[in-house]
């Protein structure tokens, strides 16, 4: 299978560990990628904030794009995908917004016309990789790592757009992969709930003190290790941990790895090649747990 | 069919006041709501048990609680769809206020957000003979947020009133839409301008929990951001919110893709030189581990940038 793959913004910005350990990962998976080096960002729901019309404007020259490939779009960012997943859901549900849309698109060469699928890599994985393949796949099972999961809120809500009702399991997604990979999932309230990082410029605060709640929490249910399939949580929860630790007068170091650091990680691969080392906060207890150090 | 309740139960009145967790097993029916449930455990089991209901029809708002984690109305969820295959539900009151009593909160705090927004219209010039009018349209756009049942689901679940009680919060933020959205309102400058202060619009994480839980696809967060796109178009003096915003447009607009630390320099801008400052340790930690991203000119557009702003361009023409 052949994915235009979408990378998103911070996977090449402030989390390139983000795409060095998909880059790794994925050529021994089954599937393809074809990156989209021409689609502009989805707009993050900040730029909807200003112009919901423009950021759908974007997304469905995005898919556009992708369409006239005829090829399904991978995204690798909570955000991203959530982002695309309501834009897409609103063009394919409204004809008439669609074809306003598409007056614009027309100027450029381009019509959307409702084809295109939008997928996580965590879906992906399970939809269309398989559970057989990641098994067969997996080199140094995570036995004993005590994983908690963290999604990202665009990777659980509006449930409608993201397809939950035709496809229940994936709100359940990145335990079922973190099993598959011989870790024990650590349950706990916050997996689903916000990381902060839309307030951080606007509320620091606030934004701080839920990241502390979440990597205090998870830690508190007994995790080694959080992981996540979002490069925005990610920079909240692993890059300003320290920071929300001396705001909030907590000691936490809570390593936080990208979902296909921890694929990786399984499949036997060297931590170096997976980025692990440019994590902010150090990932040696979980590589010594694992004696992949 | 048996169906576990697991209910989280708080007696002020107790020698020694503390939430506690107590099991229920009861023979339930498929048409069965959580509601009924409650009531039937009430009602053959411990009559101690206290929940605040009334119409159970979704139409009074008055059994809104937590169900496996979820805000929601216990008379409109059914025990079938929250027990999956074990045939144990979870419930316990909502969050963010405080439990008087077992299943029943305390929503004086709700009550005093929602005034605080004066829910109430506000016409100006002269007063009419008869009523104010207002036509079909405008009126229809407004259905779904006066379909609002005060049931308090969303506060609840929001995350940044959980970690900041001074926030108002959903509902009292899409109340506050429904009036600057209203045509007969001559107030919506002043309302924006309130809404513009710390507590106000921007402090919405954008989380989502509020569009999920409502009983009645109110839609609390998409009325925020309009609020927060009417508060830009009327030129609400520039907060960190609305420059983060319009930043970010910007730089999308400029390079297709986030320019990340100059999003953080221009949205903090020369005012809050000190919150920026104090982002300064992770910017050092990132150098040394090589994932400080590019910056300025050395931030490259993507590919095709032409067409991108040619959107943009297209896009304003439309507005």
């Amino acid at each position: 299978m052949t994915y235009a793959f979408f990378p998103g913004c911070v996977s090449k910005g402030g989390c390139p560990e983000l795409y060095q350990s998909v880059m790794q990962v994925y050529p021994h998976l089954g599937i393809d990628l074809e990156e989209m080096t021409t689609a502009a960002c989805t707009g993050a729901g900040v730029l909807q904030e200003k112009d919901r019309r423009l950021g759908d404007l974007l997304n469905a020259h995005t898919l556009a794009l992708a369409e006239r490939r005829g090829l399904p779009i991978m995204t690798i960012c909570s955000t991203c995908q959530g982002v695309m997943s309501q834009a897409n859901h609103r063009l394919k549900t409204n004809p008439d917004y669609l074809a306003e849309i598409n007056r614009t698109l027309e100027e450029e060469g381009l019509t959307y016309h409702g084809t295109t699928t939008v997928k996580h890599f965590v879906w992906i994985l399970l939809e269309d990789v398989g559970e057989d393949t990641i098994r067969h796949s997996v080199k140094r099972p995570l036995t004993g790592l005590r994983a908690a999961p963290f999604y990202g809120c665009y990777l659980q809500r509006p449930s409608e757009a993201l397809g939950f009702d035709e496809r229940p399991s994936r709100a359940e997604s990145l335990e079922t992969v973190m099993t598959l990979l011989g870790a024990d999932v650590v349950d706990f309230p916050g997996k689903s709930r916000c990381c902060g990082f839309p307030l951080l410029t606007i509320n620091t605060s606030n934004s701080m003190q839920m990241v502390a709640n979440h990597t205090t929490d998870a830690k508190a249910h007994g995790a080694d290790v959080m992981v996540t399939p979002c490069p925005l949580c990610h920079l909240n929860l692993d890059g300003l941990q320290s920071t929300a630790a001396g705001r909030t007068n907590r000691d936490i170091h809570l390593p936080i790895f990208h979902l296909p650091q921890l694929l990786g990680l399984a499949m036997g691969m060297d931590p170096k090649s997976l980025g692990l080392d440019r994590n902010l906060v150090s990932t040696g207890t979980v590589l010594k747990k694992l004696h992949a150090a | 069919m048996g169906t576990t309740f697991r209910i989280r139960r708080f007696d002020p009145e107790s020698a020694a006041p503390a939430p506690y967790v107590q099991e229920y097993v009861i023979d339930t029916e498929p048409s069965d709501t959580i509601l009924d449930g409650l009531i039937k455990i009430r009602d053959t089991v411990d009559e101690s048990l206290t929940l605040r209901c009334s119409c159970r029809g979704a139409i009074c708002g008055s059994c809104g609680m937590r169900i496996n984690g979820h805000a929601a109305l216990a008379c409109k969820t059914r025990v079938t769809a929250s027990t999956a295959s074990r045939n144990v539900v979870r419930v316990e009151p909502m969050n963010n206020m405080p439990v008087l009593k077992d299943l029943v909160t305390d929503m004086t705090g709700f009550w005093e957000k929602i005034r605080d927004v004066q829910p109430w219209l506000r016409p100006t010039g002269v007063e009419p003979e008869g009523e104010y009018p207002a036509s079909p349209e405008s009126m229809n756009r407004l259905a779904g947020v006066m379909g609002c049942i005060m049931c308090g689901a969303c506060v609840s679940d929001c995350a940044a009133l959980e970690v900041d009680a001074r926030f108002v919060g959903p509902a009292a933020l899409a109340k506050a839409y429904r009036f600057v959205a209203d045509p007969r309102d001559g107030a919506s400058a002043s309302r924006l301008l309130a809404l513009n202060e710390p507590g106000g619009m921007w402090d919405c994480t954008r989380c989502m929990e509020c569009l999920e839980v409502c009983p009645k696809g109110v839609g609390a967060m998409d009325r925020i951001m309009t609020l927060r796109a009417n508060g830009i178009d009327q030129g609400v003096p520039s907060t960190c919110g609305s420059r983060h915003a319009e930043v970010f447009a910007d730089l999308i607009e400029q390079k297709g893709r986030l320019d990340e630390p100059m999003l953080a320099v221009r949205t903090f801008g020369l005012g809050h030189v000190g919150s920026l400052l104090s982002f300064l340790p992770m910017t050092l930690r990132a150098l040394v581990r090589r994932k400080l991203p590019m910056t300025g000119p050395f931030h490259r557009p993507i590919p095709g940038m032409a067409q991108i702003r040619r959107l943009f361009q297209r896009s304003k023409e439309t507005r």
